[in-house]
């Protein structure tokens, strides 16, 4: 009498089991992978999945007239035009911006722009607004993501046709190294969201600075740094790389390319991503071994631009700081800082 | 009948059914479990294949490396151009760095073909012997060899990761033929193998032999060589097609470069591409009673003009010993001409 009765009880046990582990193998396809450690409390990276947008293979370029390269040519160049890892370094005279803009603009981009302007920052937006309409990637659809915590506060600005502006709102932190180290998290969290359909290419920039020059379609690739200005003409062992091992970001004597500033960095959207979610972890690895690095998310940048340099790097045109003097190897700057009191505004 | 008799013995039967159904369930879940993950696989592959813009298509990662530090204000050739204007490297001796390089290359297949056609199949020997000491040392490498005559193809001594494939085709009469068909068989045989089994097409010619290094600096999803015999010219001097009739011809007021047709490349998809479109347009020319002057070579520039390499290798990379006066700007001859009896080796 009771052999069947355990023999169904055994059954129902059995098949509950089966079903729950098929339940757990579909459910585990359908969920996404997070990467976040277990330590820490992001909830809103989970559930986020990163479709790559489809790749355009080699458009022909419409016929046109342009003056032969002369291989030959004896022209004194300043700059390095050539990284070790033959990635090209930008700037005035390497590039005809003539053919560049006939080979992109037939490709339909978009060129997607961050800025963080949080707290006193937002004064700033107007002002970077107004001379990127002047010179940021003119003859392209241009999408400006400024993040900030008082939206009230960005001023609306006139666009031209085929530019627009979205706000993003984020939260304001207590001490400004909080606010900078955040952006790498927003910025990723923000691509997965929204901006991996929006844009082909992205540009993360400061937000108190102003363009001077035009800055074009030659400065897109598929991961774009830009040298520091301070630091081009130094050897590596003076730049201020995070020297201490425990960091995630330590950087070893021996080491390093050029030292990139965290003003200016972009590239295809999807390596932008790749690129913000690997400071990030490395940032919040610090954090779990309540470290901060030298210079911030600019210490994380740099390390990681040493694993994976970059496939095209902005000479310090694109990238000054008008403090300083121009010396006669740059001949154009585009992009560079305002003088500011860095105390009052952080404050 | 009892309902608690009928319960128990029906309840057996529906239990073996749930017990089957849940088996089964946990069968199909598994297979189609892997079959989406394969497609996820291919499709990643798919998207993160040669199609790209005029960048590199990767940002591989490197191991902690020393090598010296690239200086800013110290350009490394001040005698030649070494970027073109579409921002596409001139790969000249001293601008590339081949540490950091073969790190950002690793675990990649680099397929070669060359074809070894009629009298050609002499040239094999040498090509393949040099080919094993100075071309993409440390890589994997799969020789593909076209030949009408699989038997003459000599057996080398190959290093670890290296293999030959000979492909047998058929001969043409004529060596104009022979030349031009090589873009109409790369491009079958790219769809057919290639794509699944190497990531990047060197397309070289048999008549000649490697004397110096050729390594991963080369590859990108798209490059050509510069011609020796015209690498300091004036685009009015280069031997473009000029008749307009034909698909390759180029006006006298365009083009950048001479490019070789002995040495070109890149990605399997945009080898395909070039390929493809070079064979067309000369089966268009063969209908319209036309060959261009320089047969696949015209083509090719023609090509290269309006879809433009993302990597140029200069004349070191392809040289005359016989025919032209070494330069100081040319540190290293890579890839050179044997010399031959044209006349003889052509023909018959």
């Amino acid at each position: 009498m009771r052999c069947p009765r355990l023999a169904l009880g055994l059954g129902f046990c059995l098949l509950v089991v089966v079903a729950l582990c098929c339940l757990w193998v579909y459910v585990e396809n359908w969920l996404p992978v997070s990467y976040v450690p277990y330590y820490l409390p992001c909830p809103e990276i989970f559930n986020m999945k990163l479709q790559y947008k489809g790749e355009k293979p080699f458009q022909p370029v419409t016929p046109s007239q342009y003056p032969q390269p002369k291989l030959l040519e004896q022209k004194p160049t300043e700059f390095l035009t050539l990284t070790p890892w033959l990635a090209p370094i930008v700037s005035e005279g390497t590039f005809d911006p003539e053919l560049l803009h006939r080979i992109y603009q037939p490709l339909n981009l978009t060129v997607g722009v961050t800025v963080f302007a949080v707290g006193k920052y937002t004064q700033f937006v107007q002002h970077f607004l107004e001379s990127a309409e002047q010179f940021f990637m003119q003859g392209f659809r241009v999408h400006y993501y400024v993040f900030t915590n008082d939206p009230t506060a960005v001023p609306r600005v006139r666009l031209g046709s085929g530019r627009l502006v979205s706000i993003i709102p984020v939260l304001r932190h207590a001490r400004w190294e909080e606010i900078s180290t955040h952006r790498m998290q927003s910025i990723s969290q923000h691509i997965a969201e929204r901006a991996h359909r929006e844009v082909d290419y992205l540009f993360c920039l400061n937000v108190d600075m102003v363009f001077r020059n035009p800055w074009g379609p030659e400065t897109l690739g598929d991961l774009v740094a830009a040298i520091h200005p301070g630091y081009f003409a130094v050897p590596r062992q003076q730049f201020p790389y995070e020297r201490r091992p425990l960091s995630t970001a330590f950087v070893a004597d021996g080491e390093g390319d050029f030292y990139y500033g965290g003003e200016v960095f972009g590239g295809r959207v999807a390596k932008v991503y790749e690129f913000t979610r690997g400071c990030h972890m490395g940032i919040l690895a610090d954090k779990a071994n309540g470290i901060m690095a030298a210079w911030q998310e600019e210490s994380h940048l740099n390390r990681r631009f040493i694993s994976h340099k970059p496939s095209k790097v902005l000479s310090p045109e694109y990238l000054w700081d008008d403090r300083k003097p121009q010396p006669p190897s740059l001949k154009l700057i585009r992009f560079s800082t305002l003088d500011k009191d860095t105390d009052w505004l952080r404050s | 009948m009892d309902p608690r008799e009928f319960w128990r013995k029906s309840a057996k039967v529906w239990l073996c059914l749930i017990l089957l159904c849940a088996v089964l369930l946990g069968f199909y879940s598994q297979v189609t479990h892997r079959v989406v993950l394969q497609q996820m696989q291919l499709e990643k592959k798919e998207s993160s294949e040669g199609d790209c813009h005029l960048d590199t298509c990767r940002i591989p990662e490197v191991p902690r490396l020393v090598y010296p530090k690239a200086q800013l204000l110290k350009p490394t050739r001040v005698d030649v151009l070494v970027m073109t204007p579409w921002f596409a490297p001139i790969i000249w001796d001293g601008t590339f760095d081949s540490a950091i390089l073969d790190a950002q290359f690793r675990n990649i297949t680099v397929g070669l073909t060359v074809f070894a056609i009629k009298k050609y199949v002499v040239f094999l020997k040498l090509f393949l012997e040099t080919a094993e000491k100075h071309f993409m040392v440390g890589h994997k490498v799969n020789y593909y060899v076209f030949t009408d005559q699989p038997a003459a193809v000599p057996q080398i001594p190959l290093q670890e990761g290296r293999q030959v494939v000979v492909l047998e085709v058929r001969s043409y009469k004529h060596w104009q033929d022979i030349s031009m068909h090589r873009m109409e068989m790369i491009s079958n045989f790219s769809q057919q193998r290639f794509l699944r089994e190497v990531h990047y097409l060197v397309c070289l010619d048999v008549d000649m032999k490697f004397s110096d290094h050729v390594g991963v600096e080369i590859l990108a999803p798209l490059f050509g060589t510069l011609h020796p015999g015209f690498y300091a010219g004036d685009r009015q001097s280069f031997t473009y097609e000029r008749r307009p009739l034909s698909q390759a011809y180029i006006p006298r007021d365009e083009g950048d470069f001479y490019y070789a047709g002995g040495f070109f490349g890149g990605s399997v998809p945009e080898v395909y591409r070039l390929t493809v479109a070079c064979h067309q347009a000369m089966m268009a020319d063969q209908a319209n009673g036309i060959e261009a002057v320089w047969h696949d070579e015209s083509h090719l520039n023609r090509y290269l003009l309006y879809h433009k390499p993302s990597k140029v290798l200069s004349p070191e990379y392809l040289w005359d010993e016989q025919m032209l006066q070494r330069p100081p700007l040319l540190r290293k001859l890579r890839y050179v001409a044997v010399p031959k009896n044209h006349a003889e080796i052509r023909n018959r």
